[in-house]
């Protein structure tokens, strides 16, 4: 238990200086505006009093180190700042928006296990025939057509022509089928993959002909010994993936008008609201580093062989 | 090469050919608009119809493609010279240089979805072609670095770099004369599937209005506008969606089929 406790300590410690560049990269991409930020926000008409005003407001006429000092103050006890628009909180917004990304990303994930599972061990069983083909064949699609194509062929078919499901919207799991389905396509793919190359690996491990040999069928051998060894590799993947989950949430979500942070961060790009962007891109970029540090440390534990480095 | 990569060579080379000839091959001017004859479905004079404004599609998208392949061969090029000096570095060098590179710059990062990071600096900056280029360079030549660091820690220690380092060649004659060389096979994978990548992300970003700007047609953008007439003009959204789908299979298929060629043993590298 000494050990395991050890590994999560170093892991976190890694994560500490991640988070720091972070949340600098964000403080720093304000400041790459051209010109002004508040210039950039109010436009050319603006007097040179409103300005200046919402400059103090903001605290952008503070020295540049001392606005570092201030932002990370704030982000450290969870404010954000204030949106340029409406002046409310940023924390606020995107609280009201970061559920619906993230039973978008969930949803996204369960529908690329539940595609890629099945398809990848039927794929290796049947290593070289036509089922492994035509898993291969979807897998290629899956990871060329990208999700902005994916959606509105998705709509297309679905919702113009067959009218099952609704084009977009939020609210009753009805909603939730097509963006899920074509933020998971891509990740459905990849995991295709990986689950096939995985087992056919492990089908050819010594510990395969033992259970063979002692008379389990060939279910039991499959489901109980080989996907146990097979999957871990793609526990990994798909903890990766999450945040490319996200990153493409923001594509998805703009197709299917789906209320979430996405959605906002692309709203506020528009309305050149930048504290709500930087606010965005933390909460995002923190959530991926959080994954990620979980998944580093349950593949650990599933896999007792992965030494600390 | 088994025939898949032969196909994705085929399709490469027939892009960049209708890349360089779009001008020529184009049948009509990519701004005539003719507000009349808008959203007309395919015809014999417009094969792939005509959009909001009457433009002809077909047109548009040879054109796109120049957009298209231009940003991605670019993009590859900048992360290939940038990951390489650096990985080199890191694996060459070990100690703090790779401490800091490999632990800290790759964490960090890699610590940003991607695409997220393109988008935020693009949205800081303004959209415009240059900044896409910038933007999807600063993301990408990680993954170059990581794997030349990789490459370089595997050959540095091979019999005839110590025999060079014995004889007292130069850190710089060793990397360049007799590491490099032989970490060049890797690098030419990942790049022919970087540009797969690099595409997708060009459009990605287009799309979302963050890419190329009017007047340059770009495949992502002519999604995005071809959206909102889904029902009565489906051709706006089936023609570009192809286009990418296209693009992004054969760099694929020719970065796999080209793997497979020069290490027959070896998996596809991570991308």
């Amino acid at each position: 238990m000494g050990s395991i406790m050890g590994i999560l300590g170093r892991r976190l410690l890694l994560v500490i200086p991640v988070m720091w560049a972070v949340v600098t990269l964000v403080f720093v991409l304000l400041h790459l505006v051209p010109g002004d930020p508040v210039l950039a926000f109010l436009g050319e008409t603006a007097t040179p009093e409103q300005v200046a005003e919402m400059r103090h407001r903001f605290g952008l006429d503070r020295p540049l180190l001392e606005q570092y000092a201030n932002y990370w103050k704030q982000v450290l006890r969870g404010d954000l700042g204030v949106t340029f628009v409406d002046r409310r909180p940023v924390a606020e917004k995107i609280r009201s928006r970061y559920p619906a990304t993230l039973q978008l990303a969930v949803a996204a994930l369960l529908v690329a296990v539940l595609i890629a599972i099945p398809l990848g061990v039927t794929a290796a069983r049947h290593h070289g025939g036509v089922r492994d083909a035509v898993a291969s064949v979807m897998a290629l699609l899956g990871i060329a057509l990208p999700n902005f194509a994916l959606g509105p062929l998705l709509i297309l078919l679905f919702s113009v022509k067959l009218r099952l499901l609704p084009p977009s919207g939020f609210g009753d799991p009805a909603h939730l089928i097509l963006p899920a389905l074509t933020l998971g396509a891509a990740l459905a793919a990849i995991l295709t993959r990986l689950v096939r190359t995985s087992v056919l690996e492990e089908l050819h491990q010594d510990y395969v002909k033992t259970a063979r040999a002692k008379g389990l069928d060939e279910r039991t051998v499959l489901y109980r010994h080989v996907l146990r060894n097979g999957l871990i590799p793609v526990v990994t993947i798909v903890g990766l993936q999450f945040g490319v989950l996200l990153g493409g949430a923001i594509i998805t979500e703009r197709i299917f008008n789906w209320p979430g942070i996405g959605t906002l961060t692309i709203e506020a790009i528009a309305a050149r609201d930048y504290p709500l962007v930087q606010g965005c891109l933390l909460v995002i970029a923190l959530t991926y580093i959080v994954v990620n540090t979980a998944t580093d440390l349950l593949y650990r534990v599933l896999d007792p062989r992965i030494k600390v480095e | 090469m088994g025939w898949t990569g032969k196909i994705g060579w085929i399709l490469v080379i027939g892009l960049l050919l209708v890349a360089l000839w779009a001008p020529r091959l184009a049948p009509h001017d990519i701004q005539a608009q003719d507000l009349a004859a808008r959203l007309q479905p395919p015809s014999r004079a417009h094969p792939m119809g005509r959009d909001e404004f009457g433009r002809d599609v077909l047109s548009r998208l040879l054109y796109g493609a120049r957009v298209s392949l231009r940003v991605g061969l670019l993009v590859v090029a900048i992360c290939a010279s940038v990951g390489t000096l650096i990985g080199a570095l890191a694996g060459y060098y070990g100690g703090w240089t790779d401490r800091f590179i490999s632990g800290f710059l790759f964490n960090t990062f890699l610590a940003f979805p991607g695409i997220l990071l393109a988008l935020a600096m693009i949205a800081f900056l303004g959209p415009s072609v240059n900044h896409l280029i910038l933007a999807l360079s600063i993301i990408g030549w990680v993954s170059y670095a990581r794997l030349i660091r990789g490459q370089v820690l595997k050959v540095k220690e091979l019999d005839f770099v110590q025999a060079a380092r014995a004889i007292g060649a130069s850190d710089a004659r060793i990397l360049l004369r007799h590491i490099l060389p032989n970490v060049v096979q890797p690098l030419i994978v990942q790049a022919t599937l970087g540009v797969a990548g690099a595409v997708l992300a060009e459009a990605s970003l287009s799309f979302l209005g963050l890419g190329v700007q009017e007047p340059m047609p770009s495949w992502g953008k002519m999604l995005d506008s071809g959206r909102a007439y889904l029902t009565t003009a489906p051709h706006l959204v089936l023609f570009p969606g192809l286009a990418i789908a296209v693009t992004v299979l054969a760099f694929n298929l020719a970065g796999d089929g080209m793997n497979e060629w020069l290490n027959p043993q070896r998996p596809r590298p991570p991308s």
